[in-house]
């Protein structure tokens, strides 16, 4: 509950902050674009609304046991690759896709495939980029973003493997 | 997989620098309309599993998580609107622009790494970037730099749930993946769109 209020407190201040250097600007500037975000936010509500009904709905579909089965059942790149996709199908927030993490590693995961998963979690959690990314940024930005970024949880893995854990 | 009218690329600043770019909202594109599709059938799967009770229970938990979201989007998109409004245009696109080359990379990987708060932050001031002249390569670094080497996330849940050894490990792992990404996304984005790659 106090990091929630902690994020608020911040979030607003920078609102309020980046305000105020708005408003020294002028009156009619500042209107403008407290009229900009207010109308951007309009915008998004439908979109957020489809992506927390729609992401609560899609992560009852998909236990978290079957990610679990999905990470790690081979330590070579076969195991890269689907803690990959584990990484991606992982419902739910931060708590969720890290505690599976501890898991694998407490039942005698890789770290190669247990970097993999985190990263490819970070990267393409379908929950944050319903939820967040393709609401706010434009479409082709995300598909273009998630696209690119498809060789990293890999190398990430080989990294690790060369150079293994301290 | 998109509608091509909706996203301009950065806009070039040659024609009128002074202008405050006015970005183009989305309509309902392709995106929507799968995940809306998505979401029904996991509906219907849902109701088939659980029943009615099955389903206005995710519905109702969903709805109080959407009333506690929603102060912070609007602080997030008041947020994207002001930095839009403050980030001179011009500057922005050389810092950030598609010329703006290994440093423009560097600036997006640490801006991305100590932005505060949560994805209601970091998504807004990565489409305000946009808006402004930052380019695909730069907003790539920045998103995937807050994504993986942001701090908030680190902090709050990781190191608790991970420990600090594997916490500290995957992030040295991953510092130069925002970079290589960013570089990656540039390197794509001109052979795609070779014309607007090119604008400046």
């Amino acid at each position: 509950m106090t990091a929630a209020l902690i994020i608020d407190v911040t979030l607003w201040g920078s609102v309020a902050v980046l305000g105020f250097m708005v408003w020294r600007r002028g009156r009619v500037v500042a209107v403008s674009a407290a009229r900009e975000g207010t109308m951007d936010f309009i915008n998004i509500v439908p979109r957020i609304a489809l992506g927390v009904i729609g992401s609560g709905f899609i992560a009852a579909v998909i236990p978290p046991e079957v990610i679990t089965g999905w990470l790690g059942p081979d330590s070579g790149w076969f195991g890269v690759l689907t803690a990959t996709i584990a990484g991606g199908l992982t419902p739910g927030g931060p708590v969720v896709g890290f505690s599976i993490a501890a898991v694998a590693l407490k039942v005698g995961g890789g770290p190669p495939q247990v970097i993999a998963y985190v990263i490819a979690w970070a990267l393409f959690a379908f929950q944050r980029m319903i939820l967040w990314e393709i609401p706010f940024m434009p479409a082709r930005f995300v598909w273009f973003r998630a696209a690119v970024s498809l060789p990293f949880p890999f190398l990430a893995a080989a990294l690790a493997m060369l150079i293994g854990k301290p | 997989m998109s509608e091509p009218t909706a996203n301009p690329p950065p806009p070039d600043d040659t024609a009128e620098p002074e202008a405050a770019p006015r970005k183009q909202r989305k309509p309902v594109g392709w995106s929507m309309i799968f995940i809306g599709v998505l979401v029904a059938v996991c509906v219907v799967l849902v109701w088939r599993r659980d029943g009615t009770s099955g389903v206005t229970e995710i519905l109702s938990s969903d709805i109080w998580l959407f009333g506690e979201i929603l102060p912070r989007v609007l602080a997030g998109c008041l947020l994207g609107a002001f930095i839009a409004e403050i980030l001179p245009h011009e500057k922005v696109s050389r810092a950030l622009g598609p010329e703006s080359g290994l440093k423009g990379l560097l600036i997006g990987t640490a801006f991305g790494a100590i932005l505060p708060g949560g994805p209601f932050t970091a998504y807004p001031v990565a489409a305000a970037l946009l808006t402004v002249g930052a380019d695909f390569g730069a907003t790539i670094a920045m998103v995937v730099s807050w994504t993986l080497i942001g701090y908030g996330r680190a902090i709050a849940w990781e190191l608790p749930i991970l420990g600090t050894d594997f916490t500290l490990w995957r992030i040295i792992l991953s510092v130069p993946i925002p970079i290589l990404a960013g570089a990656l996304g540039r390197i794509v984005y001109v052979r795609m769109y070779p014309k607007k790659g090119r604008d400046e």
